[in-house]
């Protein structure tokens, strides 16, 4: 079953560290990353940057807006998301909570992935029926 | 071996999990001292398999391969941790030692027992001992646990995680605990086992996966090799009383899902093996003059087992055994049981009074089955209009989830009977 794990972080945390600080974080996080490929547990991941390169887009008086900035404004910054390969719940959060992230202050929000396969079916369905018509 | 089709393997492999994983992850607690530990070696030596037996081809001794093969990850995981903490380095160097003593397969079956104790030590909340023994003892993802309890994948995993924690922090032993106190944690363990078993008892599909595993539970405490100081009359009461409970479960739902009663059931459908198994277990455990409630209970459903029908049933005898039961385990609902035996061969004059006396004292009163209970009897007597109050009692009483809604569709049909 395939796990998303959204990556917080403080950005401020971050900036006050030494540049070898920083490093040795990367390079246990890295590392860790690396142990969970070799062992079939990472379905892909991606890192984000800063929350000041997003934007938001949305429906507003009819039309498509868009804003600067992300979603939701808060002190904890989404910094990457990691797609995890685990048995159940229980063994995601096993392995999660081994990522070296977690000691440096990183919070992991951990969703299963929604099965869309039925829905899927049944609007090919609706859609079929839409074009025989 | 040759080596199999890679869509053969994983199914092997699926099978393999299935039926071994308990065991495997059991000795591996033993060897390594530590649940998450274990778990995390177990998962690690599962996707080694899959990713070796395809050029490899099968061992030849599946478990004894998963297991050593689980060791070693243990170490690569010990080594990982011990760069950022030194109290581990002493366990890596201990298993590193001992990475070649191959465990014998008696000592495996022991494990597994070692195991239940532990996840049903008293320390740990009923929830979290349910919980954690049907994730580790039983191999179930907390997903299928959290859909049979009816609460979110979220809430069962913490309830894991906190679990987990007591056996931690608390360092509670995986052993079985010495005779003296043995009797006290078998008593804890039984009654997980039988929470499992009844939370399945219902119709759905998802009921039949916990009522499978209780059985299973069950077979364990009765069948491993060093189980033999567990052969107290009780783990044979209750593994009767569960095997004669589910022989009914083909009868007491029709293919739409509507709920069946005991006296409109095919009996039939009844499955004659659980009974014939149930019967000599109880038989058994009666013998022993030791025994408790989950015997007496198998003896109430051996006697509904034996019967060709609800009228021929011997309910006197039943109604003793009830007398028995409220001795040994004083409880309103058994008394309800009790009342609804009397009615049955006094007549429902007779069970209506004695539930009205129960429902009149008020631990009942909140209880939709004494309600429908009532309800059915006065529908016996002609006194429809009441029969009907008590029915919309019982519905208004009957909860609102998918586990009753079988239930809840019982009682509106008889309501609508009764019109």
């Amino acid at each position: 079953m395939k796990y998303i794990c959204l990556g917080y972080y403080e950005p401020a945390k971050h900036a006050g560290m030494t540049e070898d600080e920083r490093n040795a974080m990367f390079d246990e996080c890295f590392e860790y990353d690396d142990h969970l490929r070799a062992n079939g547990h990472w379905g892909g991941g991606e890192a984000l940057q800063p929350s000041e390169t997003a934007l938001t887009l949305y429906w507003k008086n009819g039309k498509v807006a868009t804003t600067d900035g992300p979603y939701t404004e808060t002190k904890e910054q989404l910094g990457g998301i990691l797609v995890l390969e685990a048995r159940d719940m229980n063994h995601a959060i096993q392995l999660m909570a081994q990522h070296p992230a977690v000691k440096y202050g990183s919070i992991f929000e951990i969703r299963p992935s929604g099965d869309l396969n039925e829905m899927m079916k049944a609007s090919q369905e609706r859609r079929r029926k839409l074009t025989a018509r | 071996m040759l080596p199999n089709a890679p869509e053969d393997l994983s199914r092997i492999i699926e099978t393999l999990y299935r039926s071994e994983s308990g065991r495997i992850l059991a000795t591996l607690v033993r060897l390594l001292g530590d649940l998450d530990l274990a778990e995390e070696a177990m998962h690690e030596a599962f996707a080694a398999a899959l990713e070796t037996w395809p050029q490899t081809g099968l061992p030849d001794k599946l478990r004894p391969w998963l297991i050593s093969a689980g060791r070693f990850k243990a170490i690569d995981v010990m080594r990982r941790r011990r760069r950022f903490d030194d109290a581990q380095s002493d366990l890596a160097l201990r298993l590193e030692a001992r990475i070649n003593e191959a465990p014998q397969e008696e000592e495996i079956e022991d494990d597994r027992l070692r195991l239940i104790f532990t996840c049903c030590h008293p320390a740990l909340p009923p929830e979290g001992q349910v919980a954690l023994t049907l994730r580790e003892v039983c191999g179930l993802t907390t997903e299928e646990i959290a859909r049979a309890f009816l609460v979110t994948p979220a809430t069962l995993a913490q309830r894991i995680v906190r679990a987990k924690a007591i056996i931690r922090d608390k360092a509670i032993p995986y052993q079985v605990p010495a005779l003296l106190e043995l009797s006290a944690r078998l008593g804890a363990v039984l009654q997980v086992v039988y929470l499992v078993f009844n939370a399945g008892y219902s119709t759905e599909a998802t009921g039949a996966v916990l009522s499978r595993e209780a059985i299973r539970l069950g077979r364990l405490l009765l069948d491993v090799p060093g189980a033999d100081l567990l052969r107290e009359p009780e783990v044979m009461g209750l593994l009767g009383l569960m095997l004669l409970q589910e022989s009914r479960r083909a009868a007491r739902s029709s293919a739409e899902g509507e709920l069946i009663l005991l006296d409109r059931q095919d009996r039939s459908l009844w499955n004659r093996d659980q009974i014939a198994e149930g019967i000599a277990l109880t038989e058994n455990a009666l013998r022993s003059r030791r025994f408790g409630a989950y015997t007496l209970q198998a003896a109430i459903a051996a006697i509904h087992a034996e019967a060709s029908s609800a009228v021929s049933t011997d309910w006197r005898q039943i109604t003793l055994l009830y007398d028995r039961l409220i001795r040994i385990q004083p409880s309103p609902v058994v008394e309800l049981n009790r009342a609804v035996a009397i009615a049955m061969y006094e007549g429902p004059e007779q069970g209506l009074s004695l539930i009205d006396d129960l429902l009149a004292r008020e631990e009942l009163a909140g209880y939709h089955l004494a309600h429908s209970a009532r309800a059915d009897l006065c529908r016996r007597l002609g006194r429809f209009s009441e029969a009907r109050a008590s029915y919309e009692k019982a519905l208004s009483l009957a909860r609102q989830d998918a586990r009753h809604e079988p239930e809840r569709r019982f009682l509106l049909g008889r309501i609508e009977e009764l019109k």
